[in-house]
């Protein structure tokens, strides 16, 4: 009998949400590293117990922990991040230089075969890997020094990298998004990068087509498809079909293209999710109703999914890390609101049920399939 | 013997439920204590100053002798009643909350 395991960060805890493949009953575990937020944890696809989370407070910085026993029990690894050589600056709001400063680890995302090889996201905007559990972090500075890096200027949520995807085909090939510098892809394992902007098209620079500078929220891939990227920009859903070499917009008949999550359903690769939000000031779902959309056809077509979401008086958000699908026969959906709500579907979207309401606000949500 | 209060998450991170006791090398200074401290747990690493430039973290105080310790240069002795285990020195967390 398979298992999923749904792994929630929130803003003062880690919560662990266990059930067997009919997901109808839930063990709720948490809330782990109390009091810390944890923007981020995730499961070794190589060993699902292997367990990674970054936890964080203003007051002491950033801890790393790790498990070797799927959650039962952590211990804390390496937390040094420090930037490769001179950090120099990126753009400040007001447009001033402004010098690179680790605050936190955005994103964990383990490699599919090594349980010990890990990277991470961290504002401000870098990608760091560890090949040693998490002992240890050194840059991948190509990335930051590509020659744009002293143009990226933060978002609302600081210079954050903040979505990291690994090609399954391909071990050298990986994307990353930068809030608000773009995505961006190496083919050499991380040695060398380049903007994969093309077609993106953001109202709130002076370029709207410019290189770098989009407020890219989160990328999602197929893993039998990795050519073919979908993408929740600040506004716009969008779509690459040649790994990002460029990119079209699919928001079709979307009630608003803003949001921040973005998904694929685990067996059909143009199956999309999304949770459409009002605007880039009014973060809560349109007129109060909390609606996911999938569209069936890759994207312009979508069908609003309710049957089991408060369809009044709803005002939450759903962050960009906050969306997962585990791989079970009948696909599940899961997300996270910034009300504390967990939902799951355990038939693709068609109906929908809260796993737990009343946690902290949510800011991650990862599966695993046992 | 050096006795050093933490805040209660450093206390969960460093699974020690009370006061830690140290022994310091030669003169009992912030730094001294400190690098005693990390060294007996590594986890509290760059959790009260930073990895590279040592610096406190902006939102601890250093406390001792109800005196506030926080701005003493690193390398400055602590007082006699710290240093003798009399009194304990004090990482404190900033009152802020959310």
């Amino acid at each position: 009998m398979s298992e999923v395991r749904v792994l929630v960060g929130t803003r003062k805890g880690a919560f662990i949400l266990a059930s067997d493949g009919k997901r109808e009953r839930w063990d709720v575990s948490g809330p782990h590293f109390a009091g810390w937020e944890v923007y981020h944890l995730k499961g070794s696809p190589a060993d699902p117990n292997r367990l990674y989370a970054s936890q964080s407070t203003g007051w002491f910085g950033q801890v790393i922990q790790r498990s070797n026993d799927g959650g039962r029990s952590w211990d804390p690894v390496g937390n040094k991040f420090v930037y490769d050589g001179v950090p120099g600056t990126h753009q400040w709001y007001d447009g001033t230089p402004h010098p690179w400063e680790f605050k936190r680890v955005w994103h964990l995302e383990p490699s599919p075969t090594d349980p010990d090889m890990v990277y991470a996201g961290v504002e401000d905007a870098a990608l760091f890997r560890s090949t040693d559990g998490g002992q240890t972090w050194p840059e991948l500075p190509g990335l930051r020094g590509h020659g744009s890096g002293s143009s990226w200027a933060p978002g609302a949520g600081g210079l954050c990298l903040h979505t990291i995807v690994l090609d399954p085909s391909d071990p050298g090939r990986i994307f990353v998004a930068i809030s608000a510098a773009g995505a961006f892809r190496t083919d050499d394992g991380g040695t060398t990068w380049r903007a994969i902007n093309r077609g993106l098209k953001s109202e709130g620079i002076p370029n709207p087509e410019a290189e770098v500078g989009h407020c890219v929220h989160r990328i999602a891939m197929h893993r039998s498809r990795p050519g073919v990227l979908f993408m929740q920009k600040h506004w716009d859903v969008m779509r690459s079909d040649d790994a990002g070499e460029s990119w079209r917009e699919i928001s079709g008949n979307l009630p608003t293209d803003f949001g921040f999550t973005i998904d694929v359903h685990a067996h059909n690769p143009d199956t999309v999710y999304v949770i459409p939000i009002k605007s880039d000031s009014e973060h809560f779902p349109p007129d109060g109703r909390l609606r996911v959309y999938r569209s069936r056809t890759g994207g312009n077509e979508w069908e609003a999914l309710t049957h089991g979401l408060p369809q009044r008086d709803c005002y939450v958000n759903v962050l960009r890390n906050a969306m997962a699908v585990d791989s079970l026969d009948s696909c599940g959906v899961y997300f996270g609101t910034t009300g504390g709500q967990v939902y799951a579907s355990a038939d693709a979207g068609d109906t929908w049920a809260p796993i737990v309401r009343d946690l902290p606000a949510v800011l991650s949500v990862e599966v695993q399939t046992l | 013997m050096i006795r050093v209060v933490l805040p209660a998450h450093l206390r969960t991170l460093a699974r020690v439920d009370a006061e830690v006791a140290l022994e310091v090398d030669g003169q009992a200074t912030q730094r001294s204590v400190l690098d005693a401290l990390e060294a007996t747990y590594p986890m509290l690493r760059g959790t009260i100053r930073d990895h590279v430039t040592q610096q406190r973290r902006p939102y601890l105080r250093f406390f001792a002798c109800e005196e506030d310790l926080s701005h003493e240069l690193p390398d400055a002795p602590l007082p006699d009643a710290v240093a003798t285990g009399g009194e304990p020195f004090l990482v404190v967390g900033a009152m802020a909350g959310g």
